[in-house]
């Protein structure tokens, strides 16, 4: 099943782009659509996420933050200062990967439950600058007027059209994750995850490897800030919150940790759940908590180990059937 | 410019007095279990709702602070038997997430329960302000501070006194040793959620009078807390109350000279320097992790 000239992975990350691009078909009106559409952006930032705890197995608690410095930047280079929009696609995602970069230097020096703290204090810094520079932001009441996204001369008037987009980026971003960590440099980064004293040992530069997976992982979570704040064409600062950071931490656990296609799966999950849940009205959030502890305490390697699990299971059982002992 | 500096101090201590005893009730589980108990703003959230609760219910007011602070050691020990030791073995991050999810179940009964309002108990002795180093000092600070000494104080006398205690200090130490020594780990961890419950629903209690109470503080003094007892240097209980104290009077001075906008930014700015500095905290002991 390997396609002439493409690797395991390219045509795995076709197949889901195929999947993605029929998603549509299945669903019965536009609002299932724009849900699909937060999921993919979420999958993006989740999967750059991972590669940061699951694989190199740093903790991020403020990776909203980037998320909301990628959506701020482009807001505010497109509308106050007129800049055309792949301008401020670009000036978001280069922005969001220099703060990361600055950051990286004296956070990823730290360890376990105070690099935990110290991702959080950025995450709230950031986040209540979002709130009080309203001069800049709007403050929390929100930036409007937010251009639509226009590539090329194509203006992305329709959900349809974005969707498919978002799915073409989300398809890369795994592809591109995928083969990170088949490469030198994911070899390099779960051995530092392991032991960084034996990788540093081998001659692997920790520190280094450590800043370009942050680094990695920021741009990808403003990429995703850069199509949200062009798809809603409104960004307030509760999006970009603890509480949003929290949640994407908890997308990577429920995906699964160092898994690619389990963190796409915990995305879509958790995006679609609240949505999910509105018919029980005020006892949703309760609903979403209870689930929450529930998945962790059932699947705690996530819904990928769950399903590898399973799978593993049905092998077994298939294997006894064909040779009963 | 320095006229409202008493008046900053106080406010800032009382308000550190709570971050520090929420600072406490992390230590306590961070020592026994080695989990951070994202939940502990929620036990002061219940704290002050509880009282609030019961007050209305037509206790008083002692009686009710004193079901509210047992009420919710119940729901941390709950907690720990229904939701952290089934996890036993899993990795720690995803204890982490169990807590995470009990904080949002939390918050949602609470609100459920009591409604979105913002309430207030009224203050144990009065409202009057007593007038004194050019500050207006609130009764109600006055106990706040009392409270959070004498509770430090019961603290110390239990770890160095009663077999309980002691045993808790073990499972902190060494808790294969403990458990060699014929230690119960577990119970030590049900205990130790239990008193977080306890500590985190007096600090709700205390505060509520003060700063008000709905269903929905919970979250940034639970961060502040943790914030603390990263400051006083994770794992000392003692550093967590110095380290709230502190917090909150860097928060206070922040927010009177400078913007009070920035409040809540400016105690987090402090800290990040402060772990960029010198990771264990100021009164950890040296041997952190760090690379």
């Amino acid at each position: 099943m390997r396609l002439p000239g493409l690797g395991k992975n390219a045509f795995q990350a076709m197949l889901f782009l195929a999947f993605l691009l029929a998603v549509p078909l299945a669903l019965p009106n536009e609002y299932y659509l724009s849900i699909c559409i937060l999921g993919c952006l979420s999958a993006i930032i989740v999967v750059g996420l991972n590669l940061l705890m699951g694989y190199a197995g740093q903790v991020s608690l403020g990776h909203a933050a980037f998320y909301g410095l990628g959506a701020y930047t482009t807001a505010i280079c497109t509308t106050r200062l007129g800049l055309p929009i792949p301008v401020g696609l670009v000036a978001g995602v280069v922005l969001a990967a220099a703060v990361a970069w600055i950051v990286a230097v004296p956070t990823l020096k730290l360890r376990g439950n105070y690099l935990a703290m110290a991702t959080l204090g950025f995450g709230i810094i950031v986040s209540i600058v979002f709130n009080e520079s309203v001069d800049l932001t709007g403050g929390p009441s929100g930036y409007v007027g937010i251009p639509r996204l226009a590539l090329l001369g194509h203006v992305f008037e329709t959900d349809r059209g974005y969707y498919n987009l978002m799915a073409v980026v989300l398809a890369l971003v795994v592809l591109l994750a995928l083969n990170l960590m088949n490469s030198r440099t994911g070899r390099a980064l779960r051995a530092l995850h392991v032991s960084e004293k034996a990788a540093g040992s081998l001659g692997i530069d920790i520190a280094a490897h450590k800043r370009f997976v942050f680094v990695l992982s920021a741009a990808l979570a403003a990429l995703a800030g850069v199509f949200y704040a062009h798809y809603l064409s409104f960004v307030a600062p509760a999006s970009f919150g603890f509480s949003a950071s929290v949640q994407l931490l908890v997308m990577v656990v429920l995906g699964g940790m160092a898994s690619v296609w389990g963190s796409v799966v915990g995305a879509f999950f958790l995006t679609a759940l609240p949505e999910f849940l509105r018919e029980f009205e005020d006892i949703d959030i309760v609903v979403y908590g209870v689930i929450l502890v529930a998945t962790v305490m059932f699947l705690p390697d996530g819904l990928a180990g769950g399903l590898r699990r399973l799978l593993g299971k049905c092998r077994r059982a298939k294997v006894s059937h064909v040779q009963p002992d | 410019m320095f006229a409202g500096a008493p008046q900053y101090l106080v406010s800032g201590l009382t308000q550190g007095a709570a971050y520090g005893l929420i600072g406490l009730g992390y230590t306590m589980i961070f020592n026994t279990t080695g989990i951070i108990n994202f939940a502990q703003g929620e036990f002061v959230m219940l704290g002050g709702l509880l009282s609030v609760c019961f007050v209305g219910a037509g206790l008083p007011l002692a009686v009710a602070v004193l079901a509210a602070c047992l009420a919710t050691a119940v729901i941390g020990a709950l907690m720990e038997r229904l939701a952290i030791r089934p996890l036993a073995g899993a990795p720690a991050v995803n204890a982490v997430i169990v807590t995470i999810g009990v904080s949002i179940l939390l918050r949602g009964g609470a609100m459920l329960v009591f409604g979105k309002d913002t309430v207030a108990l009224p203050a144990f002795s009065g409202v009057r302000p007593i007038l004194a180093f050019g500050a207006a000092i609130q009764p109600q600070s006055l106990w706040v501070l009392a409270v959070t000494l004498a509770l430090l104080a019961a603290l110390k006398l239990f770890f160095t006194v009663s077999i309980q205690g002691k045993a808790m200090l073990a499972c902190a130490c060494q808790q294969k040793a403990a458990s060699l020594v014929g230690i119960s780990v577990t119970r030590m961890a049900l205990l130790s959620f239990g008193l977080s419950g306890l500590i985190g629903a007096v600090a709700g209690a205390i505060l509520a009078p003060i700063t008000m109470t709905a269903y929905d503080v919970g979250m940034m003094l639970g961060l502040k807390g943790f914030a603390a007892c990263i400051l006083g240097g994770l794992g000392n209980p003692f550093g967590a109350a110095a380290g709230g104290l502190i917090l909150g009077v860097l928060e206070s001075f922040g927010a009177g000279f400078v913007a009070s906008g920035y409040k809540d930014a400016f105690a987090f700015v402090v800290l990040l320097l402060l772990l960029f500095v010198k990771p264990s905290g100021l009164f950890g002991k040296a041997g952190v992790e760090r690379v």
